[in-house]
């Protein structure tokens, strides 16, 4: 065999290339680079800004299971809605410091994810779509009828958040709560790059790519499935919190069908399974439905229609697929 | 008796009415090279679903090394050395061939789970994967996804992804199926070449392949067994001919 054998240079090259995908590369700062520009140039939009950073960690949660580990759901929202409600009626109720409730909304939207991924994720395809949907429809009739704790259709008032550390008060400019949602999107990114990159997310794509033959390669499938639903669930409710906590506000619609719906959309504009689609189609959809509303406050979403209807036919695999192909293409020239 | 290898104890497979696999009684021996014929529809498949927890069988027993493992889930047999390929391709196709065997040893050595460090960092599955892609031949596309390769290659990281679950007893579900005559003496080579430790069981179409590589021979007809023997035996064998000639020589 040795006549086939490539040199030991090679081999050695091949498993340094190999070795090192998980390695920053320099593009990886501009995302944090332009968060932190935008803050400077846009200043009366930092509101906006605070809402669009909750929401790009939400759709990375979303990534994370539909574009890594394959698993299609359209009822995402039941997770950022419990918990935008964990930490708001933590808020409501006298316990306002903030990253405390982030937690409390980690772990109460990992149990929901747990004990409902326990039950649907036995299912595949579309049926586990409509799964997803009936859980997340649960939950918003949940919400609505237990209008003591939630507020119901009202909203839930009367929320309090404390000093970040007892020291940085969420200002009424949204200075603190822009660079609130910025860190902790920024470690919520860390976690799901990290995750993506290890074993396990390996096999997350090989779960995706072919699960017959990940069963016969011996890979404990359904449980991967589970903690990665479960860890996705996790970080939804973190942006669901955040959300709740900028706005000092949570109504239902934090878990309606369109959430779980526009969140995809978003992702499918950026690009899925590729870490930093939410980073373009979420700023691109919530800036487009800024401006389009502004412009066209009736119509907007026709709009938003039309721009999908290109993406989908002229930009397969969404803006992010699109800059991998012209950069694979000028490489090669 | 030798407690060693696989063995099946009238292992029977139902859809409904149908009797897919009737009642087989089969050995497999540590280290043999046995060959599983039988006309299409003969329920060769369904056996290797069977032996590998696919499919759970209607009545029977399955034994590895002498245990009963009738009732344990695929990924457990797995870890117990009992291992397959695909008739038709089964690879992870968007990844490189690297991270396809890759994947294999971190499942064997139970590394896939880690969420923690990067995959880069288990660097002796990495060395490994590579080791079992120059013994393979298959070095030189390493970094290269699974689409790009010409369908024989593609056969050989079947096989490569088998071997890198370190198997006691390896199924092959018809290793050369679909590939071009200069491509398949490769695949013969290669099977050939296998660790000797391995009991290997082939299911072919390729009468080639089998009375090249095979010690023993089952034909398998309607689900059952017709007749089990060397080459020579089974060559001679009237029913088997009968069986052949009468539906045409494959």
């Amino acid at each position: 065999m040795s006549h086939l054998t490539p040199s030991a240079d090679r081999r050695a090259a091949d498993i340094a290339a190999f070795s090192r995908r998980h390695r920053f590369h320099w593009f990886e700062a501009l995302p944090w680079l332009i968060a932190v520009a935008a803050y400077f140039m846009f200043p009366n939009y930092l509101a906006l800004g605070s809402q669009i950073l909750a929401i790009i960690l939400f759709a990375l949660s979303v990534d994370l299971v539909l574009g890594y580990a394959g698993i299609v759901t359209l009822g995402h929202a039941a997770f950022f809605g419990v918990g935008a409600y964990t930490a708001g009626i933590l808020a409501a109720n006298g316990w306002g410091e903030p990253i405390s409730g982030l937690l409390a909304a980690a772990v109460a939207a990992a149990c929901i994810g747990l004990a409902s991924g326990w039950i649907i994720l036995r299912t595949t395809g579309l049926t586990l779509l409509m799964q997803t949907l009936v859980v997340a429809a649960m939950l918003y009739e949940l919400a609505n009828k237990a209008y003591r704790f939630t507020g119901g259709a009202d909203g839930l008032q009367g929320m309090s958040v404390w000093p970040i550390f007892g020291t940085f008060r969420f200002d009424m400019f949204g200075n603190t709560a822009y660079f609130y949602c910025l860190v902790v999107l920024f470690f919520g990114w860390l976690v799901v790059r990290n995750t993506v990159n290890s074993s396990f997310g390996r096999s997350l794509t090989g779960i995706r790519e072919n699960v017959g033959r990940m069963h016969a390669i011996g890979a404990p499938v359904a449980q991967r499935r589970l903690v990665v639903y479960a860890l996705s669930a996790a970080l939804a409710g973190i942006a669901g919190a955040l959300t709740a906590q900028t706005a000092q506000f949570v109504g239902l619609n934090v878990l309606n069908l369109e959430r779980s719906g526009t969140i995809l959309v978003m992702l499918i504009i950026g690009g899925i399974g590729r870490l930093y689609g939410a980073f373009i189609g979420v700023p691109l959809y919530m800036i487009a439905q800024d401006r389009f509303a502004e412009a066209d406050p009736t119509y907007w979403y026709f709009w938003i229609g039309l721009a999908m209807v290109f993406i989908v036919v002229f930009l397969r695999g969404g803006i992010f697929g699109v800059v991998e192909r012209l950069l694979a293409r000028s490489r090669k020239q | 008796m030798s407690a060693t290898g696989l063995q099946t104890i009238a292992l029977c497979k139902n859809f409904g009415a149908l009797k897919v696999s009737n009642n087989i009684d089969f050995r497999l021996q540590a280290g043999a090279r046995h060959a599983l014929i039988g006309p299409n529809g003969a329920g060769k498949t369904t056996f290797v679903n069977l032996v590998t927890g696919v499919l759970r069988p209607s009545s029977g027993q399955l034994l590895l090394d002498g245990d009963d493992i009738t009732a344990l889930p695929q990924a457990q047999r797995v870890k117990r050395g009992l291992v397959r390929t695909f008739q038709i391709t089964a690879l992870f196709r968007k990844l490189c061939v690297l991270e396809n065997v890759v994947l294999a040893i971190s499942e064997r050595d139970g590394i896939g789970g880690d969420f923690l460090r990067p995959a880069g960092w288990h660097r002796a599955a990495i060395e490994e994967a590579y080791d079992i892609l120059e013994v393979m031949g298959l070095a030189e596309d390493a970094l290269r996804p699974i689409t790009e390769l010409a369908y024989g290659r593609q056969r050989m990281v079947e096989i490569a992804l088998a071997l890198a679950l370190k198997p006691s007893v390896l199924l092959l579900d018809e290793p050369a199926a679909g590939v071009p005559e200069s491509e398949s003496v490769t695949i013969i080579e290669a099977i050939e070449r296998l660790p000797e430790r391995i009991a290997v069981l082939f299911i072919e179409h390729d009468m080639e392949l089998v009375f090249r590589v095979a010690q023993r021979i089952t034909v398998l007809v309607q689900g059952a067994v017709l007749v089990e023997g060397t080459p020579a035996e089974i060559a001679a064998d009237p029913r088997v001919r009968e069986v052949y000639l009468g539906e045409g020589r494959h």
